[in-house]
């Protein structure tokens, strides 16, 4: 039961590291400034998830269990709350999509 | 597996702060900001595991909050040009 535990501990430790890496990486390439943002959720929904997924089965039913699901209740509302005002903030600023070209793209912006 | 987990922590947080640094625009600087509060707060909490001490819970709370509430400045600041006013419009946008 406790190497059960141990093991996917360690599977959503590493996956969460992983995921935070990739979103990390996605904040460098990514060409412009919303696609940054895309980019910059992944590291707070699955990456964070994850990680505070694996640290909660660690600590079983305990003190820091609790503050561990703090933490993650306190980024389930806080960081979509973040982002969201920060596209806004940047459209209401007047910084542009990058958007395709004409007649490359069939939708309408 | 803690130290697996710190050091892509770690990454992750070089790979940011090399966005707040390139960053064009100040949006750029402020998502990357955002996202190094987050990570480093994710940072607290494993250590508190690694080391065995969860008084570090507590700090990487008290981190989350004032990540969110910093970042909701720094974006009402460079939006409005102030931090506002008691009594100021609502509607001045």
């Amino acid at each position: 039961m406790s190497v059960l535990v141990d093991v996917a501990n360690w599977m959503l430790l590493a996956a969460g590291g992983a995921f935070c890496v990739v979103g990390a990486i996605g904040l460098i390439r990514m060409p412009d400034f919303y696609t940054r943002v895309h980019a910059a959720s992944v590291i707070e929904t699955l990456g964070a998830g994850l990680v505070l997924l694996g640290l909660l089965l660690q600590a079983g039913w305990t003190l820091p269990a609790v503050k561990v699901l703090m933490l993650g209740l306190l980024i389930f509302f806080a960081s979509p709350t973040a982002t969201h005002a920060l596209a806004r903030a940047a459209l209401l600023r007047g910084v542009k999509p990058l958007l395709a070209d004409e007649g490359e793209s069939p939708s309408k912006p | 597996m803690y130290e697996v987990a710190a050091a892509a922590l770690l990454l992750t947080l070089a790979l940011a702060l090399t966005r707040a640094f390139l960053g064009p625009t100040v949006f750029d600087r402020a998502l990357a900001a955002n996202a190094v509060g987050t990570v480093a707060m994710l940072l607290l909490a494993v250590i508190s595991f690694m080391g065995g001490r969860p008084e570090f819970l507590d700090l990487a709370i008290v981190y989350g909050f004032l990540n969110v509430i910093g970042t909701v400045a720094v974006l009402k600041y460079f939006r409005y040009g102030s931090l506002g006013e008691p009594g100021e419009a609502e509607d001045a946008r």
